[in-house]
């Protein structure tokens, strides 16, 4: 099957949840070796670890909703970039350390309430997985938010850069918290929260974070969108091709 | 095929002969990574195990090793993986907490960030430093005794 979405609507909310962990935990494992010391080395593969082994977890989980029978493989190497309904914020490059941090800062922002609201989903199996990206994602947040504090209230050149690095995401970040129509359905059956509801923590963690580190909000005047649609910025696709090259070109290949 | 009431406790007792491949002082079942095993009416032994970390990369290998130690003891094994409740450190036991010590891993710390809890596990000393969040394995962060200086992992409490 190779549409947008899956077909019930707990699975398409599903799948993207996993897109935003598996396209965020590949861009992770891309920055591997760059990190400024080993120590952050290790920290950036682990929470790159973390992010796709929660991907797993819920692709397998939409595929049994599904019901058609697709792997979580099916799902993270045989969809095109059209396919992917991952948050545009995870697909943005590693420009530099700073980058890295902060969108790891302003997803993990997002990613502590969604947790936490979703472990009291009426999906009991759901409800699991988010009581553990729960306890993980608030062991990242602490990270990251440390950094970008670090940094932020750091030296000349790291403030600059870091205040840098906010502003280049920030556009990406409303799309995070747009609730949408599949939404609203999960919703009705306490399946899901509406991500519109997650907003408020978001901006309290977010604004928390920029004061400590002396950093300017950027204004809300520009925000773009899309990835939940499948309508994604041009970086995408150089994300999957190496992902994805070997299981296309030897399907079912396994070590 | 076993089967009765002695059933349970043996393959308990085989479960118990498992460790984890990346922290081997300690079993499955003193970290809680097995939470259930029972027996179906085919005779087929079901083994309940939950992740300590959602992207833990041994979980696959502990899979293998639970199917094949049941195996050589004659019995057909599934393992199944469940998340609710989710992993925490709490359920390390006190014994498995000495060891790990012993080992050269800190134990966890009842709450995260309560930094001033932690013993080196060299000097005993309470007054560590954290290095870095992580470490070798995504269930361990790197700290440094400011009395004898010598850095070490420790199993971070979530």
């Amino acid at each position: 099957m190779n549409t947008l979405t899956t077909s019930t609507p707990l699975g398409t909310y599903l799948t993207r949840l996993a897109d935003d962990n598996l396209i965020m935990g590949q861009r992770l494992g891309e920055y591997i070796s760059r990190a400024p010391e080993l120590e952050e080395d290790l920290a950036v593969a682990n929470t790159g670890l973390d992010h796709v082994g929660i991907a797993r977890h819920l692709y397998t989980l939409a595929g049994s909703i599904e019901g058609d029978g697709r792997s979580e493989d099916d799902f993270a190497m045989f969809r095109s970039e059209r396919e992917f309904t991952n948050a545009l914020l995870v697909e943005q490059p590693n420009i530099d350390f700073a980058h890295v941090m902060a969108r790891q800062m302003f997803f993990d922002a997002y990613q502590v309430p969604l947790w936490d609201e979703l472990s009291s989903s009426t999906h009991g199996e759901l409800a699991g997985i988010a009581a553990k990206g729960l306890k993980e994602a608030t062991y990242h947040l602490r990270r990251s938010r440390s950094w970008v504090v670090r940094l932020g209230d750091g030296t000349d050149e790291s403030h600059r850069r870091m205040q840098a690095a906010i502003d280049g995401l920030w556009r990406f970040t409303a799309e995070l918290t747009q609730t949408d129509d599949i939404e609203e359905q999960l919703a009705v059956d306490g399946l899901a929260p509406r991500s519109g509801d997650l907003r408020g923590r978001w901006e309290a963690t977010v604004d928390d974070v920029l004061e400590d580190s002396t950093l300017a909000r950027p204004d809300d005047d520009f925000q773009t969108d899309g990835g939940r649609s499948g309508m994604h910025t041009e970086h995408l696709g150089h994300i999957l091709a190496p992902m994805q090259w070997m299981q296309r070109s030897h399907p079912g290949l396994t070590w | 095929m076993v089967t009765g009431a002695g059933t349970r406790t043996d393959l308990l007792r085989i479960l118990d002969t498992i460790h984890d491949p990346e922290i081997p002082v300690l079993t499955i079942s003193d970290i809680g990574i097995l939470r259930d095993v029972s027996v179906r009416g085919t005779g087929d032994v079901v083994v309940t195990i939950t992740p300590t970390y959602s992207g833990c990369p041994a979980m696959a290998q502990i899979e293998e090793d639970i199917v094949d130690a049941l195996a050589d003891a004659g019995f057909r094994a599934t393992v199944e993986t469940t998340f609710q409740p989710p992993w925490t450190t709490d359920w390390m036991s006190e014994d498995a907490r000495r060891r790990l010590a012993d080992y050269g891993i800190a134990a966890p710390e009842s709450e995260l960030g309560v930094i001033d809890e932690v013993l080196c596990p060299n000097c005993a000393a309470a007054s560590a430093r954290r290095i870095t969040e992580y470490s070798s394995t995504a269930c361990k962060r790197m700290l440094v005794c400011t009395e004898c200086r010598e850095p070490f992992d420790q199993f971070k409490a979530i």
